[in-house]
């Protein structure tokens, strides 16, 4: 394979440094509308049944929200749930596993059931770092501002000032358990700039950052007293009789069997959507990031917020092949790293939002300025070796060793060879509509993290997911907490699966045929279709 | 590229849990499987080199050496057999770090065996991440819990060190204790975040988010400078 990268590097151009043209609040608009994946009209779909009725989606997103169960009808549920407990937490991410701790620790019975093994998820693969406004003249009110012009205005500010201001309280819990932030020569906590940022605000565990709070955590999750049942997806959430959420039915993975469990409270942190391949892009996210907490959410009456907007990560590594969708984190732009077009000049200014980057980049390559690989995909240069001849040789080995042994990996030395990039499908901006406690529509149904929606408006800042599932993550344990202590007993014999029921003949107004996908799909499947 | 196309370029002969196929060349370990038509489900998370779930033992053709990889970063090639180690046991320590009041001597409590590395190397031979596990181990040891730190950051938590240790011990839960404690207990609290605490505690920023949170939707964009 190293030919084949030695001989598409002998094509580089000669990069030209001179400054790239600066966009006026106009020519940003326009640039977004024009390029950006959310507000093209192909590949949409309008919404005919549930809570967003009549709102415009990707397609994909449509075929999860409008499909049928996993479990087939005339649907009942068992005598005797197989769980009985306080806290059900649905995920084991960032969120799911901050929300079972905090919850155990208020001596709750907690159950936690997840995918795949507890951390396989989002969380472990994020790089870049977490938000926290720790600088001198930065404060939480700056953090705020930043976050509501990166998220066009569209956030909801109730939840955005609970996440600025209990963030560095979080950090705290955080450094408490032993997890190792970079450090500034005075010992304190090292800040980086992340795009669409007016202060350098992002403290991170070199580029390890999710992978080393996910060890952490998961070590402190298995040491908890928490029930945990992995290769355990959730498939249906469980109606009580005045419409409340009193548990979920799960899927277990290897006997094939469902899993009834019954709980006073519900916290669903099911995290995104990436592995639904919208547009048909490529994706940074895990193996089971399907949104099926949207599905299941959705099949019982939640609003959505915010459905169609989605962040495409401006640099998703797309050659060589076989690495395509992997991140090259937007710090290596705030440490200095440069894109080229093929002609070798630069286009846009790499530090604006992830969605004006991402435009860009899109615009090059569809205007024929894109860079070709031997499989015919298109892409641009992101060049780091500016990094090491800014900051001193050995920064970029220093500052990002696991891209640095990822990309070698595959021939791509990024201290002396241009990664070739192209946005990848990263984050889901909105999701199941939520309060600053995180309780929804439905008592007895809380949400925390990527599956939640409203904080982030319609376009995400770096470092802002993080800081979210642990500031929300507590949030939604302690309101489950006290939710569950406070819930007057129920009987298991009041519990239904009849929200299905209620949406699947809604759904047959429209296709008659019942030939509707269904969902959750858990995973996607990769396997040769002719095999 | 997890999607799947109709790759018709070179292919290569392997072996997959004993069984032998033909895959494209370029394949990942797991894209082999996937082209074949398996369901992987037990040994998969990230496909993206960080989260440690594919830890896989594989040998090459006329080749007696025994070897190891992550599945989602190693490309197949011809004469390549592998088969997946989905978990491997291990047994954890169950303790609180806060707690910790001699992390050093607490060690050889939660994980005696550590001290019992026969210097052998192997776990070092087999790590993905190229760390040095045999010398985390010692500097564990000899309670250098920094070092450890800085020698153990990119690990991936396979365990793959494990399968190979001839003194039976989990050297990257080993290395995560250590790297915990360092953290917890030896690191002074960072002064930048206890000043930024302080100043929020004494409700510094209360009153202008609360100030921003009660505007209207278009006073807020004003305020903030929204300009799309």
């Amino acid at each position: 394979m190293a030919e084949i990268v030695d001989s598409f590097y002998q094509g580089v151009p000669s990069f030209d440094e001179s400054q790239p043209p600066a966009l006026s609040p106009e020519e940003r608009s326009r640039l977004l509308s024009a390029f950006y994946p959310d507000y093209r009209p192909e590949g949409k779909a309008t919404l005919k049944v549930g809570a967003n009725k009549g709102m415009v989606v990707p397609q994909e997103l449509a075929n999860i929200l409008e499909s049928r169960s996993r479990i087939p009808a005339p649907r009942s549920l068992p005598d005797h749930p197989d769980h009985d407990v306080d806290i059900l937490v649905i995920g084991g991410g960032g969120a799911g596993i901050t929300a079972a701790l905090f919850a155990a620790k208020e001596g709750r019975s907690v159950l936690l059931a997840t995918k795949l093994r507890v951390g396989d998820s989002n969380t472990v693969m994020a790089e870049g770092g977490i938000q926290a406004a720790l600088g001198e003249g930065d404060s939480p009110v700056e953090h705020f501002r930043d976050t509501f012009r990166g998220g066009h205005g569209e956030n909801d500010p109730a939840l955005l000032s609970v996440l600025v201001a209990e963030g560095p309280e979080m950090v705290e819990w955080l450094v408490s358990r032993g997890i190792l932030f970079d450090r500034d020569m005075q010992g304190g906590l090292s800040l980086r700039k992340g795009g669409g940022t007016s202060r350098p605000r992002l403290i991170s565990a070199k580029d390890y950052t999710g992978l080393e709070l996910v060890r952490v955590l998961k070590e402190d999750l298995m040491n908890a007293p928490v029930e945990i049942l992995e290769f355990s997806p959730a498939v249906e959430l469980i109606s009580g009789r005045d419409g409340s959420c009193v548990g979920a039915v799960l899927y277990d993975l290897d006997s094939r069997k469902n899993v009834y469990v019954k709980a006073k409270t519900v916290i669903l942190s099911t995290g995104g959507a990436g592995r639904l391949h919208l547009g048909g892009f490529a994706t940074s996210n895990h193996f089971g990031a399907t949104a099926d907490g949207l599905t299941m959410a959705y099949r019982m009456g939640l609003p959505l917020v915010h459905p169609e907007s989605f962040q495409f990560h401006p640099t998703g590594v797309i050659f060589p092949s076989e690495m395509a969708g992997m991140l090259i984190t937007e710090a290596v732009r705030g440490a200095g790293a440069r894109m080229y077009n093929r002609h070798g000049r630069r286009f846009v200014n790499e530090l604006e939002t992830r969605d004006v980057v991402a435009s860009a980049i899109i615009r090059e390559c569809a205007e024929g300025r894109g860079v070709e690989t031997p499989s015919g995909a298109r892409g641009v240069f992101l060049d780091l070796v500016a990094i090491d001849r800014d900051s001193g040789e050995g920064t970029v080995a220093k500052r990002f060793p696991n891209i640095v042994k990822l990309m070698n990996r595959h021939h791509v030395d990024p201290t002396k060879r241009p990664i070739l990039v192209y946005p990848t499908l990263h984050y889901q901006n909105g999701g199941i509509k939520s309060d600053a406690r995180a309780r929804t529509s439905v008592a007895g149904l809380l949400v925390a993290g990527e599956v939640s929606g409203g904080l982030h408006g319609t376009n995400r800042l770096m470092g802002n997911s993080l800081l979210e599932l642990f500031v929300f993550g507590r949030r939604a344990a302690l309101e489950a907490v006290a939710l569950s202590r406070d819930r007057p007993a129920f009987s298991w014999k009041e519990s239904t699966l009849s929200h299905i029921d209620r949406f699947e003949s809604e759904l047959l107004k429209f296709r008659p045929d019942q030939a509707f996908p269904m969902a959750p799909v858990l995973f996607p499947d990769y396997r040769r279709k002719d095999a | 590229m997890e999607t799947q196309e109709n790759k018709t370029g070179p292919m290569v002969r392997v072996s997959i849990n004993g069984r032998e196929y033909h895959v494209p060349q370029g394949s990942t370990m797991v894209q082999a499987m996937w082209y074949t038509g398996h369901e992987v489900i037990h040994g998969i998370g990230c496909l993206g080199g960080v989260c440690g779930a594919c830890a896989t033992v594989y040998r090459m053709e006329g080749d007696f050496r025994l070897r190891n990889a992550l599945a989602c970063q190693t490309l197949v090639a011809e004469g390549m057999s592998f088969s997946m180690l989905d978990s491997y046991p291990i047994q954890r320590a169950h303790y609180d770090v806060a707690a910790l009041t001699d992390p050093k001597e607490e060690l050889f409590t939660f994980y005696p065996e550590s001290a019992t590395c026969r210097n052998c190397n192997a776990c070092t031979e087999v790590c993905p991440q190229g760390i040095d596990v045999r010398d985390a181990v010692w500097r564990a040891n000899f309670g250098d819990f920094k070092a450890v730190a800085d020698l153990t950051m990119s690990c991936v938590m396979c365990g793959l060190c494990v399968s190979r240790c001839i003194a039976e011990m989990a050297p990257h839960e080993i290395a995560l204790y250590a790297r915990r404690a360092y953290g917890a207990k030896e690191l002074p609290f960072p002064p930048n975040l206890r000043h930024r605490l302080d100043e929020i505690h004494g409700g510094a920023f209360s009153g202008e988010l609360k100030r921003l949170e009660g505007l209207s939707p278009e006073e807020l964009k004003k305020e903030c400078e929204v300009k799309s």
